[in-house]
């Protein structure tokens, strides 16, 4: 699965592509990974910008959650951000947006993580 | 086929309270402001036609059990809660005390699956014969020792019923009073079983108490290749999707967002969503069913799903 990759002072945003479902969330998953692996305490912080995302079902919402524990046991931070209409339904209705930390947009997203990361994100 | 619910509440029966009652009794007598219903019949059809579900009814309390009637003469139900009661005391008030036939396939023997059952009149009259089928090598003791001191005043020795305990094989095909029955392993505490059931073409599939982790897409596909096809899947839907992967993974239940796209895999015609969480009042598990069928339609692509939520007396027929 396509995952770009930016980073922003200490935060790393990172832009998933397409459907995230039976079919997709292995590879995003492992795609996934090597960000995360830093997502830490005194580390990085991550944010996960949907804005490409369609369609994410159970499975690929099981990657955040997963995604979401292993950076919280690392004591490290983690957001999604800009999610289009129906992956903010399926988050709402899934009650993901109770147990993730969701923004309206990068931008906010990276405001609440990091300032640094915010001017960065500012002055790019 | 038609499908009826008895017991559809999960882990627990509960019963409206009376502020639950005055709540909607409030927001029907508002609703009703300036309507001139001065007659029974005016009031009905107000009630019927115009309030909200929530409002005009309740989605009952009682636990796990469902009637499907064939066409055969043999009475079917999959599971013992306590909705078992009322059907036995309905099949009492309408069809006489004795010579009644009865098949049950347990999905497991968890308490609110067979609590029921001390309270099923047609057990305690001779002239009925009660069969129970299930996969658990423990089904006979379970419902011995539910029925005898110190759980219950009355032993099961006193039950003048025909009852016997048939143990069946999962994965494997029987013909059971003119239905296909199959039934399949489900993730559960002490493990719980799903069931197809067939007759003449149609298809329910009886899967509660089940938690589909899908961490292993063999299983997905196994779960899809059960529900294929299906008239109805009667779906655990307790939890969220949020709650069954994170503070209430592995206790053994699923969520709505699950049971959509199951169906969709498997082109399921309906699915019900079953055994509600207790703690949900009417308005909850109301909205829980519109959500559920707002996300099928955006998820939908060239297959519908109609969506239903349970309820103690609702009907299918399919």
């Amino acid at each position: 699965m396509e995952l770009a990759a930016k980073r922003f002072a200490d935060t790393v945003a990172l832009f998933p592509v397409g459907r995230i479902d039976h079919a997709t969330a292995d590879a995003f998953k492992a795609a996934l990974a090597p960000h995360l692996a830093g997502v830490a305490a005194g580390g990085d912080r991550a944010v996960i910008d949907l804005a490409g995302v369609e369609y994410i079902s159970s499975v690929g919402l099981r990657v955040l959650m997963l995604a979401s524990k292993q950076v919280k046991a690392q004591g490290g931070a983690l957001a999604v951000a800009d999610l289009q209409p129906v992956v903010r339904e399926i988050f709402e209705i899934s009650r993901f947006n109770l147990v993730l930390e969701v923004f309206p947009t990068l931008r906010e997203a990276l405001g609440k993580l990091s300032p640094a990361a915010l001017a960065a994100f500012e002055s790019a | 086929m038609l499908v009826r619910f008895w017991g559809t509440r999960g882990s627990i029966p509960v019963a409206m309270t009376s502020a639950e009652v005055q709540h909607k009794l409030v927001a029907a007598l508002v609703a009703a402001a300036g309507r001139g219903l001065d007659t029974a019949g005016k009031a009905r059809a107000f009630v019927e036609n115009e309030l909200e579900f929530s409002v005009s009814h309740t989605f009952g309390g009682n636990s796990s059990c469902v009637q499907l009637e064939t066409d055969g003469p043999d009475h079917v139900l999959c599971d013992l809660g306590s909705g078992v009661r009322a059907f036995g005391n309905a099949l009492l008030a309408t069809r006489g005390p004795s010579g009644h036939r009865f098949h049950v396939f347990m999905s497991h023997l968890h308490w609110d699956h067979i609590m029921g059952f001390p309270f099923f009149m047609p057990a305690y009259l001779p002239g009925n014969h009660v069969t129970i089928y299930g996969c658990h090598d423990t089904l006979e003791e379970a419902f011995r020792r539910q029925n005898r001191a110190p759980s219950f005043p009355v032993d099961f020795s006193r039950m003048e019923a025909r009852i016997e305990f048939v143990r069946l094989e999962p994965e494997r095909s029987y013909d059971i009073a003119g239905l296909r029955v199959r039934a399949k392993l489900q993730r559960h505490g002490g493990g719980s079983y799903g069931y197809r059931i067939e007759q003449r073409g149609r298809v329910v599939v009886y899967s509660t108490d089940s938690e589909h982790k899908q961490d292993d897409p063999e299983e997905v596909k196994a779960f899809v290749e059960f529900f294929r096809d299906a008239d109805l899947v009667i779906f655990d839907a307790q939890y969220s999707l949020a709650d069954a992967i994170s503070v209430k993974e592995d206790w053994g239940h699923s969520s709505n967002v699950v049971g959509v796209e199951m169906c969709q895999l498997a082109r399921a015609r309906r699915l019900c969503l079953f055994h509600h969480e207790p703690i949900f009042d009417d308005e909850r598990i109301a909205r829980l069913l519109a959500e559920t069928r707002r996300l099928e339609e955006i998820t939908r692509t060239d297959h519908r799903v109609e969506v239903w939520a349970a309820y103690d007396g609702l009907e299918i027929a399919l």
